[in-house]
């Protein structure tokens, strides 16, 4: 394991692969009657959230309290988070209480990497900066497929060291919005690449990065409907108004005659294809309403599989003792 | 040195090699259905006697031991598995990972659980799966049947069944499988 | 502490220098020679010159002695951001990096558009390590909306007027801006960057910028206003420098317009040829500056640019900013590096060019444009004017010059600097190429590569 989880590729496809199987074990602990375990009684984790989002903190917060763990609370607006207080004397701040781990969101890309910069022993995890990652979220999305792909399998996963893993090779994933302004996209490319898949964008042209150089996508496109003919998952991004999406598309009505998951649309998808979304959804937009009730639709935002995720980074960031390095040799 | 044996906890790249073997596959045969008879006598009448194998060595010695005792007793015991990863006391002083998900499906208020495992070495993993199972109801009582006792206890933890009792060194390491069981040293690669 | 005539000792009269064993290059060529300084003239210039008793020697043993260098491009920040620098820290630093005259940006707080604004910093240069002379802006408080008193501010020796920090957005203020400064004899110089085209972009946009997450600035952004004020130098007549340019296109436009024979001249900063957008992938400020860093090709067309002719000079843009500025994210921190103490060694390690064209560059092209060369305009003209700098070492010229030794390596320690700031790129990179000595107006302000005070 590193020492933070600033993007999916700080994990690579072994990372995933593990942080998914422990997810299992972190499920089973989220089924009983109390839901505890003591692995990480005496550390403490603090979250340092500049950017409003009650769920996610609470989904980290819980998962941190589930393994035992202290937790400190730090959001902006909070007196202890001034605007215009130096980043970094924030974070030293927080650091010389004696925190184990920082979970942070930033609305500026790159926040999370400096601050890994300048802490010594912390480990950072990245709850979604700017427009770069959310490696938790694109986790929690790979963890929804595979649960679903494993219950397609009737529950068969188990056979000669499979972790699961092994569905995701060749599987056709689609990605469908406003990838530009999307950290959830660019983590989801990053983790569905990682695995196997093949990914491909669908994007309006002025909602796509100037430049996809590098990107481990299969291919791009402009025609939602000819992707989804092949498309084993859908992934749907929220149009995002706050992070100006807006400007981009002449018109939310425009967006969805091209881009959104209409019922006509829906009904054109394989059988078993699923449709992601992290939520919360604007109805009628990026996914119609009655598609949104599909049994096929999977809100990936589920609170329980999102908080065993966080419980899987969080345990597997923390408990790998001194030294030891990389368990992938 | 504690626990080198069980793979949770075992470096990456480390090998096993064997020396000798200490009991035959007939020899292991011989020691569940002694053990099965033993549970049996002591916990007769029992309405709720269940087994536990603690992950993954014990798990396939509690199925074995659950399908003895369903030929000796007569009716079926539920058998479990359960990873003590996430309780034990030294995570973060080495890699710590659970193997595989635990399956408690009853509620063990009430029974008498016996835990599977199939080396005693320090008694630490014993004290970790104490702490579990307490997870999954107020157990009447425990006991705990290995198919090895190697020695040197850190903790007062002692079997109530026992395969073989085996003395040997710290640094050397033992391995139950379906072929029997070998003593052997542990190489870093 | 000697007054402006070398005074070195009270009553003892003129100070002399002895600048010995180097090779002197300038704009008329290379020979081996002795320099004798008097005052603050150059008074021999020979093979194995005696040095009277009394003067000072500093050894140029295996060292060029060149005219000072002189930067069109310098944000000293005094008035109303000391905490990144001042007049005094900045020129220490300037005379460290060789350099003996610099154009001080109009981007203060308040802003270099006023006549008292530019009588302020001008005094603040009459003690400086470096002659200070003064960019005034283009338009009242650089808003780009008003022009700002040009006529006044000439008369006080300013010479070039930009909004720098930013374009003048309005083409038709820029175009009234040009008509206005031809009759006056003054320069305009310009900040590329169409703001419509560069929005928020905080790095270039490309792949780099894709892939972090960060909002991009087009090359674009710069072509379309070196494009729009070329032809708006042609249609009026007026002369135009464009600061900073990062782009293939926007040199390549140059290029053609010099060709037409239009009054452009260009600059480039060691940044644009010496490093490239990738730098930002671990999201470190220290690289966020603007123009933004580009990617190799660019950078390869910079340095054609510098190797044909087509940009005149190297310009520092130092642009210091104190730590606390630049630790903030990547996209909310203030864009700006150091740059005086490190551009001759960057351009001596990086660029292959000969020595000659390297202080051309630096050296008697930026004078010129600047107006600070030798016989440009009135020798009296404002306080601080020592009679020009880059011209030829010649019995007789201004004794403003830096003893270069290019072959000293050294390794760039941020707070070893003398800029009051450290936000540097090149922390840790070794160079080679350093200033032993540096005269300013006959005193030597840097002697074995350290500030005399």
């Amino acid at each position: 394991m590193p020492q933070h989880l600033l993007a999916i590729d700080d994990l690579g496809p072994d990372g995933i692969a593990e942080v998914l199987r422990v997810t299992d074990s972190f499920v089973e602990v989220g089924h009983r009657a109390n839901p505890k375990v003591p692995a990480l009684r005496g550390r403490t984790v603090a979250t340092l959230f500049f950017e409003d989002s009650t769920r996610t903190r609470v989904s980290f917060e819980t998962a941190a309290k589930r393994l035992s763990a202290d937790v400190l609370s730090f959001a902006a607006g909070s007196s202890s988070v001034k605007k215009g207080e130096s980043l970094r004397d924030t974070v030293e701040t927080i650091e010389a209480m004696g925190i184990d781990a920082i979970i942070i969101r930033h609305s500026s890309s790159g926040a999370p990497t400096q601050v890994a910069r300048w802490v010594d022993d912390t480990a950072v995890v990245n709850a979604g900066d700017g427009w770069h990652e959310h490696p938790t979220q694109a986790l929690l999305d790979l963890y929804t497929v595979r649960q679903a792909l494993a219950e397609a399998a009737d529950g068969g996963t188990g056979d000669d060291g499979d972790d699961g893993t092994r569905a995701f090779k060749g599987l056709q994933v689609v990605i469908v919005g406003d990838i530009r302004h999307s950290r959830v996209a660019r983590s989801q490319v990053a983790a569905y690449a990682a695995l196997g898949a093949e990914v491909t964008l669908v994007a309006p042209r002025t909602l796509l990065p100037p430049s996809l150089e590098g990107w481990p996508v299969a291919s791009v496109s402009h025609d939602l409907d000819r992707e989804l003919v092949d498309a084993d998952v859908v992934s749907l991004l929220r149009v995002q108004s706050e992070r100006g999406s807006g400007e981009f598309v002449p018109s939310l009505r425009e967006y969805t005659a091209g881009f959104g998951l209409t019922a006509r649309r829906a009904a054109a998808l394989k059988p078993g294809a699923l449709i992601l979304h992290p939520g919360p959804m604007v109805r009628g937009v990026e996914i119609a309403s009655e598609v949104a009730d599909l049994p096929a639709a999977r809100i990936t935002g589920q609170v329980s599989n999102g908080v065993a995720v966080r419980m899987a980074v969080l345990f597997l960031l923390l408990a790998q003792g001194p030294g030891e390095g990389s368990l992938h040799e | 040195m504690a626990e080198r044996e069980r793979s949770h906890t075992r470096p990456r790249g480390a090998l096993f090699v064997p020396r000798a073997q200490v009991m035959s596959a007939s020899d292991v045969q011989r020691a569940v259905t002694r053990m099965a008879h033993e549970i049996d006598e002591r916990n007769r009448g029992l309405e709720q006697l269940v087994l536990v194998g603690l992950q993954t060595g014990g798990v396939p010695i509690a199925r074995r031991l659950g399908t003895t005792l369903e030929e000796v007793g007569g009716t079926a015991i539920p058998v479990g598995s359960l990873d003590v990863a996430f309780y034990r006391d030294d995570i973060g002083l080495r890699p710590v990972l659970p193997e595989a998900v635990t399956d408690i499906t009853f509620d063990l208020t009430g029974a008498t659980v016996v835990l599977v495992d199939d080396v005693l070495f320090t008694g630490r993993t014993i004290r970790a799966a104490l702490n579990a199972l307490s997870e999954y109801g107020r157990a009447q009582a425990v006991q705990l049947a290995v198919m090895v006792d190697r020695g040197h206890r850190e903790l007062p933890i002692r079997p109530d069944y026992v395969g073989k009792n085996l003395p040997t060194r710290r640094d050397e390491m033992v391995d139950v499988t379906d072929d029997g069981v070998m003593l052997g040293d542990v190489v870093n690669r | 502490m000697s007054d402006r005539n070398g005074t070195g000792t009270a009553g003892a009269g003129p100070r002399v220098v002895a600048v010995r064993g180097g090779t002197v290059v300038d704009a008329t060529g290379e020979r081996r020679a002795d320099v004798l300084v008097e005052g603050d003239r150059v008074v021999a210039v020979g093979p194995d010159l005696e040095a009277p008793r009394g003067a000072d020697v500093l050894d140029a043993g295996g060292c060029v002695v060149a005219p000072g260098l002189v930067d069109l491009h310098t944000h000293l920040r005094e008035p109303g951001h000391e905490e990144a620098e001042t007049v005094e820290t900045g020129t220490r630093a300037a005379a460290l990096g060789g350099f003996t005259a610099v154009v001080a940006m109009p981007n203060t707080n308040p802003p270099l558009d006023s006549a008292d604004a530019v009588r302020n910093v001008l005094e603040l240069g009459r003690t400086a390590m470096a002659e200070v002379a003064v960019a005034g802006a283009i338009t009242v408080g650089r808003a780009g909306e008003r022009l700002a008193p040009m006529a006044e501010l000439a008369a006080l020796g300013v010479h070039l007027f930009t909004d720098d920090g930013a374009g003048v957005q309005s083409a038709g203020l820029m175009r009234r801006a040009m008509e206005y400064a031809r009759g006056l004899d003054v320069t305009l110089a310009q900040h590329c960057e169409d703001g419509t085209l560069a929005c928020d972009g905080a790095m270039h946009e490309g792949a780099w910028s894709s892939r972090l997450g960060i909002p991009g600035m087009p090359a674009l952004a710069e072509e379309v206003m070196v494009a729009r004020d070329i032809a708006l130098a042609r249609s009026t007549g007026a002369r135009i420098h464009f600061l900073h340019l990062s782009t293939a296109a926007s040199i390549d436009l140059v290029r053609r317009a010099k060709a037409e024979g239009v009054a452009v001249t260009a600059e480039a900063a060691p940044h644009h040829f010496t490093l490239t957008d990738a730098c930002t992938a671990g999201y470190d400020p220290v690289f966020k500056v603007n123009p933004p860093l580009r990617p190799q090709d660019e950078v390869e067309a910079v340095k054609a640019g510098l190797g044909d002719g087509t940009i005149d000079a190297i310009a520092t843009d130092h642009a210091p900013h104190a730590p606390e500025a630049k630790d903030l994210p990547f996209d909310q921190a203030p864009p700006g590096m150091l740059g005086l103490q490190t551009a001759l060694a960057l351009a001596l390690t990086e660029l292959r060019l000969p020595l000659a064209r390297i202080l051309a560059l630096l050296s008697w092209q930026p004078a010129a444009i600047a107006g600070l060369d030798p016989g440009a305009g009135d020798p009296d003209t404002g306080p601080g004017s020592a009679g020009g700098h880059g011209g030829p070492v010649v019995e007789g010229s201004p004794a403003n010059l830096c003893v270069i030794d290019p072959t000293a390596t050294w390794t760039v320690d941020p707070f070893a600097l003398a800029s009051r700031s450290r936000n540097t790129p090149y922390a840790g990179r070794t160079l080679t190429g350093r200033v032993r000595h540096t005269l300013l107006r006959g005193e030597p302000v840097v002697v074995d590569a350290e500030a005399q005070r």
